[in-house]
């Protein structure tokens, strides 16, 4: 008796520091979309600063054709009266049949000014990520498990791993600069919908969420979904641009805001290679999320597999994917048949994460909307 | 080494022949587009079905068939699910269901249609896996194709001219390439080699782990069984079918197939949250139970909880819900104890307020010595929030309170139909009616007695609520293969999406002035960046042994800096 009640002693105290590690984490949270929304305008003025060059290399490449793919490679460079011999060259050759553009300069157009801004946007992102991770930490504090429980942890988690993915791209020293505005853009509106409508008072999980096998599954999953994301990204730019360099190779006049937005871009080929390497890099971890949720199902409602709708839409997000995967492999279904594909797969995820949740009931749906 | 070059340079000349195409064949054993129109006769077509549905075009529309045909399932409520769900839903949609019932949509997952596509994608991976495999056994025991005779058209070319002797360059390149762990030999008078068989092997392993996987899965459905038993506390369960509450199983089962094993639940504890915003979400749930398997089996003791299974050879003993089992004594007229024992209540909402009958089948007379039956409808809360609520305000045991509601006559239990034991037919009972000609219900706390009307009993909810603990008790055969299945098909799919299959090509051969020309090409099974970067490395590395000689013309100038040149230690393309 005497520990029982020492025990609920015990956890009014400890509620009363859970909510004022909540609270911290709202304004945590909150500061890091007030951050993430002045990275917001700075990649805009980079975006309209460089508009002021024109640049016009997707439609010079496609129209002068130069030879310079057979050049020799080996070059001798006069340094200071005596030759030095330079290691050789690689010569690199697209494939047969694809459009040789080159990449764009990013969103500076190489203006000096718009560069500066982008530098500006990407330390404004560091730091709105480091704020948002304290906040999703100090989440994770106040109720003393991962922040996975419901939809409103989903949300910042997702944005913050979505970001993170961004930026260890971009400390990869990966050409991924054009990405910025369009993935700060949705975080706001993700995190906008999590303060707003998800909005869930912090609270431990049911009994059946209390398995390492939550770690596991859900990091995974919230992990793939954030890769997904960057993936669905370049797809869009990809069949934006596509068009584009399609357009002007038959001679078309694009206008002059595609033109100015899509020369910037990086090349076609670029995006589909970038948003291809990206998907097939999670799919292993994607196929090894739903074995874990398999597991955890095993072990929490007695079944691997019940065909719950959230089971469902992950199967179903998983084929779609492996078509997209086949589809790049099989000649005929390259580009963009394989970019829409790539798009019903996200679709798919996507659905699997907001609709199911709220349109559909099913075991997970404790998960709390 | 050099053992490899004797039956190689008799075909020196066709290989100068040879294109691209050669150069980049059998890079993967990806399956040839079939043929568009079928040859003559019954074979032909039969030919041409087969070739139709192992290729790749028909494996992608069967895995989309696959997708799309499992949508409906997860938005139709499904009879192995809850069958509830489908009969709410038939009544509402009195138009659509016959429909629906007729697609087989209502057991999406076992319907005919849905066993079609998923039939057919197993046979086509079946038709697609087995000549794959052969033909990946024939490359590995065949050789990297000889160098293209022009190794600048491929993807990655680098050249350049050195004073070292094309046979020592040859020969550097091979062992260099062999120690890189390429597959490489001599062929003329350029080395060919290629690395990344690991790719096709891991794709494979892939393909034949989703084998594996359906087979354990269908296996598992034939042989699984699957059923569920309520046990209050003190009592027990012994794996039998005769004791399940409930009892389903696959078309394959037996019931000799059943664990032997039985236990006796001693405990079940719950814990809630008792403050804050969720108040009342439940913290733990645990049984404490002592099992033994067989049939004379040592009794051992041990805890379920929601997340922990008990595992019994093949079963598996889930903890999948509980409730309230208030213990009632009945006795007639004359004081004598008709009935005695626990009564498991079914929780109707989160904070397990819940209902269960009393059914006193014979012994009881009533006042007047007529032999009858009795029914209590209960009505239990296990915390009595006070005031007009009749609803708990809280699922742990703190201020129970019983609804007792008494009726008399024929339960009907003897007319042949099923009955639910937490239901009461009322057709032939009669209300005990208070003074005021109204039903007679009473609130009772534990130990209290309610009185009867006009003597004709008594009913005492007896100090010390029991707890029961609902058990499901699943058998699934071949689980272990699908887990296996599984974790093999996660490392063939990394080895397949992650390895590249790529060759390599150097050729050494003296120019017209006499130097030696080395050219090194590197073409993958699509384009990467890290084939031009390795190549990059490897021309590093074959420099350094055969270092570079000076252009004839050594005013030549540098050519312009091209987006499309990389530098020899190779960064990405950009
Ligand atoms: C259950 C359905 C299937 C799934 C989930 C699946 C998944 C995959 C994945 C993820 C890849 C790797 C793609 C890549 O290399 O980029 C792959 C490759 C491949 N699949 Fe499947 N597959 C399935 C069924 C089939 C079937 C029925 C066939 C037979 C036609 C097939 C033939 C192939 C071939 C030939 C490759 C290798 C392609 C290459 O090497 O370029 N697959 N599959």
């Amino acid at each position: 008796m005497t520990s029982a009640a020492a025990h609920a002693l015990d956890v009014t105290t400890l509620a009363a520091t859970n909510e004022h590690l909540a609270s911290m984490s709202n304004t945590l949270v909150y500061s890091s979309m007030a951050v993430y929304t002045l990275a917001f305008f700075a990649y805009i003025f980079e975006w309209l600063l460089g508009s002021r060059s024109r640049v016009a290399r997707t439609a010079n490449a496609l129209t002068t054709k130069t030879d310079t793919k057979t050049a020799p490679a080996v070059t001798v460079k006069k340094a200071g009266g005596t030759a030095v011999l330079e290691r050789p060259q690689v010569v690199v050759r697209s494939a047969a049949g694809s459009r040789d553009v080159p990449d764009g300069p990013g969103a500076h157009g190489g203006d000096e000014q718009g560069d500066l801004y982008g530098r500006i946007a990407i330390s404004l992102t560091v730091l709105a990520f480091l704020v948002e991770l304290a906040g999703v930490a100090t989440r994770a504090a106040s109720v003393q498990r991962a922040p996975w429980g419901n939809m409103y942890e989903f949300n910042i988690t997702f944005s913050t791993v979505a970001v993170a993915v961004y930026l260890t791209l971009l400390a990869l020293r990966k050409n991924v600069r054009w990405l910025g505005l369009f993935l700060i853009t949705t975080v706001l509106l993700d995190l906008g919908l999590a303060v707003t409508v998800l909005y869930t008072a912090s609270e431990p999980l049911v009994p059946a969420l209390h398995s390492y096998w939550l770690y596991i599954h859900v990091s995974t999953a919230i992990f793939c979904g954030a890769v997904f994301y960057v993936g669905a990204v370049a797809t869009i730019l990809y069949l934006f641009k596509d068009a584009y360099e399609s357009k002007l190779e038959n001679g078309g006049k694009p206008g002059s805001f595609a033109t100015s937005v899509l020369e910037r871009l990086p090349a076609s080929a670029s995006l589909d290679k970038f948003a291809y390497r990206v998907n097939a890099a999670v799919f292993p971890l994607w196929t090894f999320t739903i074995i874990a949720g398999a597991i955890w199902a095993g072990s929490a409602w007695g079944r691997y597999w019940n065909w719950d709708p959230k089971e469902t839409w992950s199967f179903i997000t998983w084929v779609a994917y492996a078509c997209y995967l086949h589809a790049r492999a099989t000649a005929g279904w390259k580009g963009r048949k394989a970019a829409y594909l790539a798009m019903i797969a996200f679709g798919c995820w996507l659905f699997n994460y907001y609709g199911v949740n709220i349109f559909v009931t099913g075991k997970h749906s404790y998960a709390g909307v | 080494m050099s053992d490899t070059t004797t039956d190689t340079t008799t075909d020196n000349g066709e290989q100068d022949q040879q294109d691209l195409g050669a150069a980049g064949s059998q890079l993967s054993t990806a399956p040839a587009e079939p043929p568009a129109a079928p040859g003559l006769g019954v074979i032909g077509w039969a030919r041409w079905f087969w070739r139709q549905l192992t290729s790749m075009r028909v494996a992608l529309l069967l895995l989309l068939l696959l997708s799309l045909g499992a949508i409906p399932g997860s938005l139709i409520p499904q009879s192995g699910a809850d069958i509830n769900k489908v009969a709410d839903f038939q009544k509402t949609h009195k138009t659509l269901s016959p429909i629906y019932d007729r697609l087989g949509l209502f057991h999406v997952y076992s319907s005919v249609w849905f066993s079609a596509i998923y039939i057919l994608l197993f046979v086509s991976l079946v038709g697609c896996i087995i000549p794959r495999a052969w033909q990946f056994v024939g490359q590995l025991r065949g050789r990297p194709p000889g160098a293209p005779k022009r190794l600048d058209r491929l993807p990655a070319y680098t050249t350049w001219r050195t004073a070292a002797a094309p046979e020592e360059v040859r020969e550097a390149a091979l062992g260099l390439l062999k120690k890189r762990r390429f597959r490489a030999h001599l062929a003329g008078d350029a080395v060919a080699a290629e690395k990344g068989y690991v790719r096709e092997f891991g794709n494979l392993v892939f393909h034949i782990a989703l084998i594996v996987l359906l087979i354990a899965f269908a296996s598992g459905q034939m042989y699984k069984s699957d059923g569920t038993k309520l046990v209050v506390e003190g009592d027990g369960f012994a794996n039998s079918i005769l004791q399940y509450d409930d009892f389903k199983s696959g078309s394959m089962f037996s019931t000799d197939d059943l664990v032997p094993f039985s236990f006796d639940l001693k405990n079940f504890h719950a814990t809630y949250q008792t403050s804050g915003p969720s108040k009342g979400t439940p913290v733990t749930f645990a049984a404490d139970i002592d099992y033994s398997e067989g049939a004379y089996g040592r009794s051992k003791r041990t805890t379920i909880k929601v997340n922990e299974p008990l595992h019994i050879g093949d079963a598996k003993v889930y903890l999948v819900s509980h409730g309230y089992a208030p213990v009632i004594t009945v006795r007639d007229s004359k004081g004598k104890v008709v009935y005695h024992d626990a009564v498991p209540m079914l929780p109707l909402d989160a904070n397990i307020s819940s209902q269960g009958v009393v059914k006193v089948m014979d012994g009881y007379r009533s006042a007047q010595g007529v032999s009858e039956q009795l029914g209590i409808q209960l009505f239990f809360v296990p915390t009595y929030g006070g005031g007009s609520s009749v609803l708990s305000t809280f699922p742990a045991l703190e201020n129970p309170v019983l609804n007792l509601a008494p009726y008399h006559g024929d339960l009907g239990v003897n007319s042949g139909i099923p009955q639910s034991v937490y239901q009461l037919d009322k057709t032939h009972l009669k209300e005990f009616k208070d003074s005021a000609g109204k039903q007679f219900r009473d609130n009772l706390k534990p130990g209290q007695t309610m009185q009867l009307p006009n003597g004709a009993g008594s009913v005492t909810f007896e100090k010390g609520v029991r707890e029961w603990a609902g058990f499901e008790i699943v058998q699934e055969p071949g689980s272990s293969w699908a887990l296996g299945g599984a974790l093999a098909a996660i490392f063939g799919l990394a080895a397949s999406l992650f390895i590249q299959r790529r060759r390599v090509w150097v050729r050494a051969v003296p120019g017209p002035d006499g130097v030696t020309v080395v050219e090194m090409a590197g073409l993958g099974r699509s384009e990467s960046a890290k084939v031009p970067e390795e190549l990059g490395d490897l021309a590093g590395i074959l420099y350094d042994q055969a270092p570079g000689a000076p252009d004839p013309d050594d005013s030549s100038p540098s050519p312009s800096p091209d987006p499309e040149v990389v530098p020899a230690e190779g960064a990405e393309k950009r």
